[in-house]
This record gives structure tokens, sequence and C-alpha cells, in this order.
């Protein structure tokens, strides 16, 4: 298989750092393609099939790995590194669908009180106010801005329900990123991000991964709430039709509440992004 | 004393043990263990409480019990013993009979499971295929009983054995495995999804088919209405 000049030069997760341990090689799978992950003295390194190093980069908490000749740094997180918060990295889930369907997904509010019922959202709450989305042409990043959405359950330590202010960002073709109130500081975002690995172009792993002011609530509960969230959404993606995203705009019919996904699904199609996509309508 | 389930949100097997307690109305002390990606299960303060290193765990009086079923059957003995079927000779085989094949399904399909979802190691088709042998028995005998008028296992109430074979069974897409071979199973998963109490975990949906219709709603509503008028 070949893969698009765009596909090969975008950073993607490889593995959590916890997975890559000195004396003994991790393998795993990106863009169709084997690869090797090392650490030596403490640094990460990465080969492909030829045995070829590639570019690696340890941040977050994972392993990224650039396939080709990186066009850009890896995009910055600045909340990662504020004092006072926590980062929780939440597991690795093996998903059969397109890594752009998993991205595509955790775009979406308006399927909030239908899967997540009672934790993000729930009936007759249904509604996904106008909002704002660009594409920041200086950042190469969607942005979606303005979201409010009623949650019965925000997170763990939200105490009841909250009208939740979200914010989404889109800094590399299978990483996004959500900005939501934080329960205990109300001036500050709860950071949760979805590190996606393209294992083919219909099946993914999906690394959640998080950042937020929370001293009180212990270590397991953080992560069972997101891997709920995120297991709610695993037998949908495995199930969602054609498995690759279709950037072709003759496929579907989108409503209001897709501003981000038609927004994202553009953003890729300018990138030139081809791995997990369907370019042309079937 | 409340029971205290050392609980994993994603195990089947700790699911078993929290919808029971919601369908009898009994508390469940939940304390989360990070199994995945913190390992917890091999920690040292994980094997102390069950030298298995597996869940789920339930502490209770004093004692750890550290057996899916066996936790079934101390919240049916202590809150409603109707859940452990007919007390007969034949009842009693019966209920055995299929808590041995929920371990069955969990050695297979429920084993499966984390090898497809969290690329934990080993080889998921053997266990796939071993799964599907089970899936096809468990759907004759429903087929069978659902002929002589029995919606579950054992009779035409749910006792411990449903809830036992239930989860792996309804978890068995997360492994790939379709259960559209199977409507007797299909039919008996509805009916567990529709009993009062049921409680849903990640992968297993709730029914949303049991809530009413807008127009049932409006319907009830006119009844109503030409109650009060009469």
């Amino acid at each position: 298989m070949t893969i698009a000049p765009a596909d090969r030069a975008a950073w993607y997760p490889a593995a959590p750092s916890s997975a890559v341990t000195e004396g003994h090689a991790t393998p795993t799978v990106l863009l169709g393609e084997g690869v090797a992950l090392f650490r030596t003295d403490g640094v990460a390194a990465a080969t492909g099939a030829d045995r070829r190093a590639l570019a690696v980069t340890e941040r977050y908490d994972h392993v990224w790995v650039c396939p080709g000749t990186p066009d850009r740094a890896l995009f910055a997180i600045p909340e990662a590194a504020m004092p006072g918060r926590r980062a929780v990295p939440c597991g690795s889930i093996h998903v059969r669908c397109s890594p752009l369907r998993a991205v595509e997904n955790f775009l979406d509010i308006a399927h909030f009180p239908f899967i997540h019922t009672g934790i993000l959202g729930e009936e007759p709450h249904t509604e996904v106010n106008r909002y704002d989305v660009r594409i920041d042409d200086d950042l190469d990043e969607v942005w979606a801005r303005n979201i409010t959405f009623h949650q019965p359950q925000a997170s763990v330590s939200a105490e009841g329900a909250l009208d939740v202010r979200y914010e989404y960002r889109v800094p590399a073709p299978t990483t996004a990123i959500l900005y939501k109130t934080c329960p205990a500081r109300p001036a500050e975002w709860d950071v949760i991000a979805i590190f996606v690995q393209p294992v083919s172009e219909e099946t993914c792993i999906a690394h959640p991964w998080m950042t937020m002011f929370d001293d009180a609530t212990p270590h397991a509960d953080m992560v069972a709430f997101q891997q709920t969230i995120f297991l709610q959404d695993r037998s949908i993606l495995e199930n969602q039709i054609p498995a690759r995203l279709p950037l072709d705009p003759g496929m579907e019919v989108p409503t209001q509440a897709d501003l981000t996904s038609i927004a994202y699904r553009r953003w890729l199609k300018r990138r030139g992004h081809a791995h997990g996509a369907q370019l042309v309508a079937a | 004393m409340t029971p205290v389930l050392h609980d994993w949100v994603l195990d089947a097997g700790c699911y078993r043990v929290r919808l029971l307690a919601s369908l009898l109305g009994a508390d469940l002390d939940l304390r989360s263990v990070d199994v995945h990606p913190g390992d917890a299960l091999r920690s040292e303060a994980f094997l102390l409480l069950n030298p298995a290193g597996t869940l789920p765990v339930m502490e209770v009086d004093g004692s750890v019990l550290t057996d899916g079923p066996a936790c079934l059957t101390w919240l049916a003995a202590t809150h409603d013993a109707g859940w452990l079927g007919d007390p007969s000779p034949g009842g009693r085989a019966a209920l055995q009979h299929w808590l041995g094949v929920s371990h069955e399904l969990a050695a297979t399909l429920g084993a499966a499971r984390p090898m497809d979802m969290l690329g934990a190691s080993g080889d998921p088709r053997p266990l796939r295929l071993a799964g599907r042998g089970h899936l096809r028995r468990l759907d004759a005998a429903l087929a069978r009983g659902r002929w002589d008028g029995r919606a579950f296992l054992l009779g035409d109430r749910p006792t411990i054995a449903d809830v036992a074979c239930f989860p792996d069974v309804a978890l068995a897409g997360d492994c790939g495995m379709s259960l559209d071979p199977y409507p007797s199973i299909r039919l008996w998963m509805r009916a567990v999804r529709g009993l009062p109490g049921f409680v849903p975990m990640p992968g297993i949906h709730p029914l949303h088919e049991a809530s009413p219709f807008p127009e049932d709603a409006r319907g009830s509503g006119a009844d109503a209405a030409r109650g009060t008028a009469a």
C-alpha cells in the first residue's frame, strides 16, 4: 500500500511511555507498517520495517513517531506544564474503525445524551447550541469554541448537573483535544485528549489522556471514568458505515451540530491526509 | 456491613456483581482497581487480598470472595433467595450447571476480550472458536426453554444463572463475535435488559426500546383525562 506524503510527514502516537522500557524492543504498527520502539539511557527511539531510524519525540506520557520527514514539531499542549495539574494516561484501547472515525466521534457532542446517558448528557437536554468553528490558518489546526452543553456528571469531581463549556482543538490528523470547564476551578480548563494510533486504515489504538486540577479523586476512579466513556463509544465506532471517513461532501447530509466534523474533514482534505479516509464517494 | 466490591468498570465479572446488586436493590461499596493501564492486579497490595490476582473480589463479613458466582450466591442468599432458583434437587443441579457454563464463557469469550480490546497477550482465535460452541449450546437451550414458556435459563423468572452468563455473552461483540446467528440469545438478552433495576456497562447498552414512546405517554395522559371525566 502506498502512503500519501502528507500522511508520512505527520506525528502519531506509537505507545504509552510506560510500555517502552530499557533492554528490549516493543513492536507496534503504524500506517500498516511494523515499527520497533526502544529505550536507551532513558531516551526513546524507533525503527521502521527496514530498520531505518524514525523521528521520535516523547511527550504527554506517550512516544510519538513520524514515519517520514516531519514537516513541523509535535504540537504543544501548554496546559500540561502548569503546576498543580495531574496527568492521567487512561490506557490503550484497540478499535476496529478508521483512526479518523475515532477522532471525529471525539469531536461530536450530539451523541452524548444517547450514548453517554446520565454522564455527559441526558434527554431531553439534547440541543447543541450554535457554536464557532474555524480552521486556524496560522496554526494549521481546527478549533471549535463557545460550546455549552448540559451534563449530569461532567467529571468524577462534578457535584450534580452542570452547564459545561467546551472547546475542541485538532492539532494533528489523529489527535483531538477537548477543553472543558474544570468543576474544581471554574476559571481553568480540564484538558482531555485522544491520541489515536493509526494501525491500518480501518483499525486503530486510542490512547486517551488527560491533565486536570483534581487533588481529591483516586487515580483509579479517574481512569475508570474515562474508560467508561470511551468504551461506550467503541461498539458504536465499530459499526459505522462506511468504515473509512468520507471526505467527499456528496456522501452525507450534515446538520448544524456537525460543524466541527465538517471542518475536520475539510482540513484533512486540504492537508492531503488520505490514510483512513474515503476520498471519492462510493 | 455493606459488601466491598473491588471493581473495574470494564471487567465482565465485576459487572455481574454490580448488576445483581442493582437488581436486588443491594448496596455495594465500590473500590476502583486500576487494572489497565496500571496493572494493579499484580501489585503486592492486591495479591495480598487475592493471591490469584483476579477480579471480582468481594469483602463481606470478614471473608474475601474471589469467585464471581460465589459473590452472586452470597448476594442472593442474603437478599432474595428466589434468585437461587428452585431448591429441588433438579433446580439446584440446573443452577450449578449454568454457573459452570458461566465459568466456561469467561474462560473463552471473556478471555478473548482483553486481547482484542486492550492488546493483552495471547491468541484470541481459538478462544473465539470455543466460545462459539458455548453460544450455540446456550442458544439451543434457551430455544427449548422458550418453547416450554420459559424466558430465562431456569424458568420463567431470572436467577443468578442468567446474571452469571449474561455479561460475557452480551459483550461478545467486543471480541469480534456477532450475536446475529443466535435469535434465542438475543431474546433472552432483551429479557435481562428489561428487568427492573437493570444497569448497563460500557459495551452493553440500556434498553431504549423499553422507554415509553411519546405517543404512549400522550395516550396514557388522554386515558387519565377520560378517567377524570368519567
